[in-house]
Formats: structure tokens, C-alpha cells, sequence
């Protein structure tokens, strides 16, 4: 799109406001422009977030892509990789990095999905 | 742990410090600001805006006329470093922190914003360094040494952007990485990530860095080297600060470790204080609470590192007439190559001189608070709200993207339909941002966003990585560290290849300018003819010397027929050998005091002058001076005869004054006839039988030692000579005599 400068028209609004004024209103609208942005972080994960949790948890980058692939794979994105493998700790009882590498190693994506429902937020 | 420790006069010892990193821990977490002294009392000077002085470190060239004092300004100052081997930019990263560096900032690696999880091992980079976990914890633990070595804090810095954000922001809060850029928008604009995952990663980027205290630093800079007239994009740039800023605030970081990146916008031969100064206001207005990190200007650098250098030198004016916090450096070099060494120091020493140099600028001028300044700034921040105004009716901010809205060369609300546009459903990694379901839950620290955890144990809600026993952040001692995947490419082999040029005990030598042993150097040459013969004449000389891969790298016309100015690149094919060198002995040098003594117990008298057709003065009468800490000072009498003295008057001046020395300056120098000169007086003395009795010293710029001797005269002092020097000869050289008198 192309438009000329007609800054002097856009601007009959704002002229007559203080600086104060001037000022507050760019934040509120910066406010307006990233309230559906947070949102989306708030509601929503990746890839990446998912790695970043498993790096968290004590598996190493190689371990960390190799679970949330498998994650990926088998629809337990929604559910947080961390959490697949935090379940999947918990059933068998052992230390979380023994079941990511458990997880990893028998290919037990099957029984992973066996321990979620899948209900959305 | 390693008991490695640096030594001051000896070169670090990279391959000490690649040693058991597998157990190194950082030592903090989080950002370091400079702590300011106020009325800094330092050599003959009190500072109004200086901070805490360093321990140790490599003043500006004239700070031996006031003491070696390093006057350290407020802003912290940041220096880029990524050559493409961390190794080398170990030693580059000594070097600058002692020129005042206390912000090492590490470029990655050309497509690692597009490499999908984190890079492991140390292969080499291009344009950049691929940052991973053992390289920045092998730099961090250099820097630990370092900052104790100068005795300030040094912040350790890199990226938290690409479609690895929140494993890099993990890496780096476990690693004790100080500082990063991360900013959503720069993922969209320039690296065409989707923009939907580059927003949902970044909350959960910077949550993790709030965590660990980091500072950020935003992207809105890069609209300025993009945009095709820079200074047209700043309503622009206040929006992209604005949501930057805010998201990271409400994410959870505190404001002062948000930083906003600013630079001046346009250069000369632009009228740029005039057009920058309103825009750096009206920022800083708007913004109040966060912090400037002020950049150099990169978009209008050419190939000469003096015309940087001025441009960085108006930009710190800028920086010193508003505010900044981080005062960033670009190298001069910046227009021409990858950074070399030398001026990555350059940058350092420049904005340590430029901001020094106006140290208490604003208690004596103050920024006009009406017309054209003021007037100015408002309508920028008038038109950064009409821009907001107009993604609003767009629909927000995805949309607005969509339509080029940004990058656009119209100074808003003008447009000129070439912004950067980007689909909400296109780019890198669409499709894998997932909803998170009601069971989602990630049992870690500093997670953003929607986390049942209550669902395992509801005590656990404010504390989620008490599900697992704690996390990484909590128990370092779960970080799993890779050291190398690929046996091909890796530090050991690149050292391997230089190892007789590296460490300590280095055999070898070669010129550096990048890397160890590249054996790169350059030329300055000056041809009296037009650009293209003078160009061809320098890869020629290149040739004739041997030299290998000569690439002129800068020309400058001086007029378009009588001359040009080049700069060439070129790489010499030998080493050199430590041990063959022959060192210059060092001039000893009596203390004041044993000088005092020498010429208290037996005063001495010399008779001084510049010799031949010589009307330069400035030489001698320093040597001589008291003020300038000449032989005077000593209780020396000097009776000085003037310029252009004949020898055969100098020689008859000591005979009548009964003086014990002639002390002749030369500095004129062609066809050689300062040693000329020189034999002349040796000569008449001779003939009038008063040499044995009469020291003789001569002295100039063009003066060596070995040259004088040769031609007559007792010693020969050359350029960087002092009264010193020059006495403890005289004092030393009577003593002999009188001694060789006595058998």
C-alpha cells in the first residue's frame, strides 16, 4: 500500500494533547496490541518450549529433540513432553531421566498415549 | 577444578581453560552495572560521570603525561567479538576487556536462528560463532579469570532468537550467560519464523531469562540498517520497542534489564545530530524506567575506519547529550571485513576517549526545552501513535505484518508499499505451535503460560520443579553436557594445525589480525595517480613482497589525478622464529632520587642546541625542560644556545662554560645529515682537544643509537627519549669516566 504523508490531517486528534496524555496513550495501545500476543503463550506450547523443558529436567539436547519428536508423533503435544515423560516416571516408578531414556529407547510411545485422555483446556 | 590461573605478563592458555569444563560452574547469574564514583579523583583530575577504576588494564595512548591513569565512564560498553573460532576470540576477549570492555557480546553463526534445537560441540563458524554449550561455558570461564584479572564484573552475552529461543535461553541461564538479544519481532521480519511460534516461544524465552536475571536487548535496531532511508522508519522503531518492552514486562522481567537498542539513525554527511537528537529524546520520553542500549550506526559504515570512527564518535555525542546505559561499539572495520582485532580494541578505546572526553558535559549545557528540539520530538511520537492507531484498525498486530506494515521506507503515515510482509500461516515452523490441553503441565522453573501442576500435588503450584526433585536450574549437577559430535570439525583439530604459534611458550609468530597464526597484515600506501592505476599498483607491490590473497580493502581519492589513498590486505607465507629475535636492550634508568643524589653530591653543567639549519626546538627543550620532566629537574644546568647552532659554536660554547657535556638535536633528517652533523662536532672537538674531557649526546626523532655512536658522538637517543633517560646516561657516563680516570 502506498499513501502519502498526510500526517497533518491523522494528527487533528492528537494535537491538543498534553505530553502526558500523548504518552499514555501509546502504551495503552501497545497494551491493546500484545494482550492477544501474551495470550497465545499463555495457551499454547512448541516445539522449542517443549525441548526447553526437558532440558530443565536434565536430558541433553540430542534426548530433549529425540522425546518432543516422539511427542510430536503421537499427538502428546498438548499434554507438555515434559509431562509424558513425568507420567511415564511415575508408572514406573523410576527417576525422570531413566524414563525419558526408557521412553527413548523401547519406543513406548503407545503406552505414553495410554496414560492421557486428551481433553482440551 | 582446574588450578589454571592467568598470569599478567604471560598469554592465556586456551587449551588450559578446554580443561574439565565437563565440571565448571558459573560463578553468578545476572547482569552487572558499573559502579559510578562521584568526583572521581584520579592523576591531576576529578571526574564528574566516571565509575569504579579497573585493576588492571591498557590506558589511552597519552595517559603517561598524567600518571597512566584509565578513567572508566558509567556506561557499561560493549564490544562484539565472533571471528568464527571462539578460541581466538578468548585472546581478542583479554584484550578488549582491558581496553574497558566489560560487555562481551557473541554473534552466532550464519543460519543458526533457522537450526532447529541447540548446536553442540565447537565446529567453526562463518560470520559468527555457532553458540553452544561448551563454547559459551568455555568463554565464560576465561571471563571469570578475566574480571578478576581487571577487577570488574564482565557480562557474557549472545542471542535467544531463531526456532531455538527456549532451549538457548535454558542453555544460557545454566551456563551464567549475563546478557541476550531476544526479541519476537526480529524472528518475523528478518528471519521469517512464523510469527505465531516466534511469539509463543518468546514468552517462555523470557520468563527463563527473568529468571536468571539476564538484561535483554531488543531488535528494533535492525530497522534501521534495513530500511532503505533509515531515519524514515523511527515512528516505527518506538512501536517496536514499545511491544517488545511491554511483553517482556508482563512476562515477568524487571524493568532496568529491559534495553531498549537505539542508534542514531543517519550519518554524515547528513546534518545526523540535528536529525537524530529528537528522535533520541522523544525515546526517552516515552521510555521512561527501561534502559538504552546505545548502538553505533552500522547502515551508512564504509570501507574507512576513520569516517566510522567520527560517525561513532557523533553517535556517543548523542549518547552523552540523552542517556545510555550499554554504550555498544561497531568497529571501524566494521564496512570491509569480519572485525579484526585491532579494532575491536579501536572501538573500545574510542568510546572510552569520546565519553571521557565529555565527562561533566551536561552540568554546563542542558537540551532546549521549546522549539525545534521539542517540536520535533513530539511529532515523532505523534506519528509512533498513528502507526499503533493503524495496526489497531488493521486488526492488530499479526494482520498489520501481513499488510508490510513494517520496514516500510515512508516516514509513517507516509508509505511506500515496500515493507517487509509476512503470513500469519507462513514462514519457518508454521504449524507447530500446539494448544495446550487441560492436563498440560511442565514440572520445571520459570515456565510461562498455563501449567497444571495442581492436578500432582497443589503445594507444588508456586513451586513446579518440586515435582521432579527440582530442575536444572535448582540442580545443576542434572545439566547433561555434550563436549564434541563431530570428529571432523572441532577446536582440537583447529589448534592442532597452530599449536607451534599457540600458548605460553609459542615457538613461532606470525601477524595476526583474526586468527591465530593467519599471517594476515595490511598496507597503507599512498599512489600519486587515479583510483583504478593505484589499485592495480597496490596488489602489485602486494606481489613483489611476496605477499599472498592481496585484497585492497579500502581507497580514498585525494584528487581524482594526483593521488589515492589505499589500504590492502595481504598474508605473509613465513613464521618467525622467537628465539632467532634480537631484542633492543631496554634503556635502564636511574630513579628521581638517585639522579637527585648523583647532582647534589656534584653539580653538572651541559650546553644544549639544535644543530645545522635546524629551526625545531620542541625535542630538546622537553629533554631539557622542568617542566616537561626534563634533565632540569635533576638540578642539571643547561644552558641552552638555540636552533640551528653550528657545531663548531656548541663545542665553543662547553669550552667557555666549562661544561661536561654537549647535548646536540638533530631532528631534520635527509641525505643524512644529522649524522653529518654529528661527526662534525665530534670532529672540531677532537681538533680542539676538549673531546675526552666533554660527554657527547645526540638526539632526534630520526636518531638511533647504533647511527650516532657510528658518527661521533658518546650515546644517541631517539624518538620516545626523556630527560630521564638522557640523565641517567649523563650521571652513569661521569661516573665511568671519572672511575676509568682513577686507575
Amino acid at each position: 500500500m502506498k499513501r502519502t504523508d498526510d500526517f497533518e490531517t491523522r494528527r487533528e486528534h492528537l494535537k491538543d494533547l498534553s505530553d502526558a496524555e500523548l504518552e499514555s496513550r501509546f502504551w495503552n495501545l501497545i497494551d491493546e496490541m500484545i494482550d492477544p500476543l501474551l495470550k497465545l503463550g499463555y495457551e499454547n506450547t512448541t516445539p522449542a518450549i517443549e525441548r526447553s523443558v526437558l532440558l530443565r529436567m536434565g536430558f541433553s539436547s540430542i534426548e530433549a529433540k529425540s522425546l518432543v519428536e516422539g511427542c510430536m508423533e503421537h499427538n502428546l503435544m498438548e499434554h507438555g513432553a515434559g509431562n509424558v515423560v513425568y507420567r511415564f516416571a511415575k508408572k514406573h516408578q523410576t527417576d525422570i531421566r531413566t524414563a525419558g531414556l526408557k521412553l527413548i529407547e523401547t519406543d513406548a510411545w503407545a503406552e505414553a498415549e495410554s496414560l492421557f485422555g486428551g481433553e482440551n483446556a | 577444578m582446574s588450578e589454571y590461573k592467568l598470569e599478567k605478563d604471560v598469554k592465556i592458555d586456551v587449551a588450559k581453560i578446554l580443561e574439565d569444563l565437563e565440571h565448571y560452574r558459573p560463578r553468578r547469574r545476572g547482569w552487572t552495572w558499573r559502579e559510578p564514583v562521584p568526583h572521581l579523583e584520579m592523576g591531576p583530575f576529578t571526574y564528574s560521570d566516571a565509575s569504579k577504576p579497573l585493576k588492571d588494564s591498557v590506558g589511552l595512548p597519552p595517559a603517561h603525561y598524567f600518571g597512566d591513569i584509565d578513567p572508566q565512564p558509567i556506561p557499561v560498553i560493549t564490544t562484539e567479538i565472533a571471528s568464527g573460532r571462539f578460541e581466538d576470540d578468548i585472546r581478542r576477549m583479554r584484550m578488549a576487556a582491558h581496553h574497558g570492555a566489560d560487555h562481551i557480546m557473541v554473534i552466532r553463526t550464519a543460519g543458526q536462528s533457522h537450526f532447529d534445537g541447540l548446536i553442540e560441540g565447537t565446529p567453526q563458524g562463518i560470520g559468527g560463532v555457532p553458540v553452544t554449550r561448551k563454547q559459551v561455558r568455555a568463554q565464560r570461564k576465561a571471563l571469570d579469570m578475566i574480571e578478576d584479572e581487571v577487577g570488574r564484573p564482565i557480562n557474557y552475552h549472545s542471542y535467544v532468537s531463531g526456532v531455538a529461543g527456549p532451549d538457548i535461553a535454558v542453555m544460557f541461564a545454566e551456563e551464567g550467560v549475563n546478557g541476550a538479544h531476544q526479541d519476537p519481532q526480529y524472528n518475523v521480519i528478518y528471519r521469517n519464523i512464523n510469527m505465531v511460534r516466534s511469539f509463543v516461544d518468546a514468552c517462555e524465552s523470557k520468563r527463563i531469562m527473568a529468571w536468571a536475571d539476564m538484561a535483554q536487548i531488543d531488535g528494533a535496531h535492525n530497522a534501521n540498517a534495513t530500511a532503505r532511508d533509515a531515519w524514515k522508519v523511527m515512528p516505527e522503531l518506538m512501536v517496536q520497542h514499545g511491544i517488545n518492552a511491554l511483553i517482556s514486562y508482563k512476562v515477568g522481567m524487571k524493568k532496568e534489564n529491559i534495553c531498549l537498542s537505539t542508534v542514531p539513525p543517519t550519518a554524515t554527511p547528513g546534518p545526523c545530530i540535528h536529525m537524530d537528537l529528537p528522535y533520541a529524546v522523544a525515546l526517552r520520553d516515552l521510555f521512561k524506567g527501561y534502559r538504552m542500549r546505545a548502538q553505533m550506526n552500522t547502515k551508512y559504515i564504509e570501507a574507512s575506519t576513520r569516517e566510522a570512527t567520527v560517525t561513532h564518535v557523533l553517535n556517543m555525542v548523542i549518547s552523552k547529550l540523552t542517556s545510555a546505559d550499554i554504550q555498544s561499539t561497531i568497529t571501524p572495520d566494521e564496512g570491509r571485513n569480519v572485525p579484526w582485532h585491532i579494532y575491536n580494541i579501536e572501538a573500545c578505546d574510542t568510546a572510552k576517549q569520546a565519553l571521557i572526553g565529555m565527562d561533566g558535559l551536561m552540568e554546563m549545557v542542558e537540551l532546549k526545552k521549546d522549539g525545534y528540539l521539542k517540536e520535533k520530538a513530539r511529532e515523532l511520537k505523534e506519528r509512533a501513535v498513528l502507526f499503533l492507531e493503524n495496526m489497531k484498525e488493521l486488526g492488530g498486530y499479526f494482520n498489520s505484518v501481513e499488510e508490510g506494515f513494517f520496514v516500510d521506507s515512508g516516514m509513517f503515515p507516509e508509505r511506500n508499499g515496500d515493507g517487509i510482509s509476512r503470513k500469519i500461516d507462513g514462514g519457518i515452523g508454521v504449524g507447530t505451535v500446539f494448544k495446550r490441553a487441560k492436563d498440560y503441565c511442565a514440572p520445571v522453573t520459570a515456565h510461562y503460560g498455563y501449567n497444571n501442576v495442581a492436578q500432582y500435588d497443589p503445594e507444588a503450584v508456586s513451586d513446579p520443579s518440586k515435582l521432579i526433585g527440582g530442575c536444572t536450574f535448582e540442580c545443576p549437577d542434572k545439566i547433561q553436557y555434550i563436549d564434541e559430535l563431530d570428529e571432523t570439525d572441532n577446536v582440537y583439530l583447529r589448534m592442532d594445525e597452530v599449536k607451534d604459534y599457540a600458548g605460553p611458550n609459542a615457538k613461532l609468530i606470525k601477524p595476526e589480525m583474526e586468527w591465530l597464526a593467519d599471517g594476515t597484515v595490511m598496507l597503507t600506501m599512498f599512489f600519486p595517480t587515479d583510483v583504478r592505476h593505484a589499485e592495480a599498483a597496490a596488489l602489485e607491490v602486494g606481489k613483489r613482497m611476496n605477499l599472498n590473497d592481496c585484497e585492497v580493502i579500502n581507497r580514498e581519492i585525494m584528487q581524482r589525478a594526483e593521488g589515492t589513498r589505499i589500504e590492502m590486505k595481504g598474508k605473509v607465507g613465513f613464521s618467525i622464529n622467537m628465539n632467532d629475535l634480537v631484542l633492543p636492550t631496554v634503556p635502564d634508568v636511574l630513579s628521581d632520587e638517585e639522579l637527585w643524589d648523583a647532582i647534589d653530591k656534584k653539580p653538572m653543567r651541559i650546553v644544549a642546541g639544535t644543530i645545522g639549519d635546524d629551526e625545531h626546538s620542541v625535542g630538546l627543550r622537553e629533554i631539557l625542560n622542568i617542566k616537561h620532566g626534563g634533565i632540569e629537574k635533576y638540578g642539571i644546568e643547561c644552558i641552552y644556545l638555540g636552533t640551528s647552532v653550528p657545531p663548531e659554536k656548541l663545542v665553543q660554547a662547553a669550552i667557555e662554560t666549562n661544561a661536561d657535556a654537549m647535548l646536540a638535536s638533530c631532528i631534520i633528517s635527509h641525505d643524512d645529515i644529522h649524522y653529518k652533523n654529528i661527526a662534525k662536532v665530534d670532529r672540531i672537538a677532537r681538533e680542539m682537544g676538549v673531546r675526552d674531557k666533554l660527554m657527547f649526546v645526540a638526539g632526534g626523532t630520526q636518531v638511533t643509537d647504533e647511527g650516532a655512536r657510528e658518527a661521533g658522538a658518546d650515546v644517541g637517543f631517539g624518538r620516545g627519549s626523556h630527560g630521564c633517560h638522557v640523565a641517567t646516561f649523563l650521571v652513569k657516563e661521569r661516573a665511568r669516566r671519572e672511575q676509568q680516570n682513577a686507575r
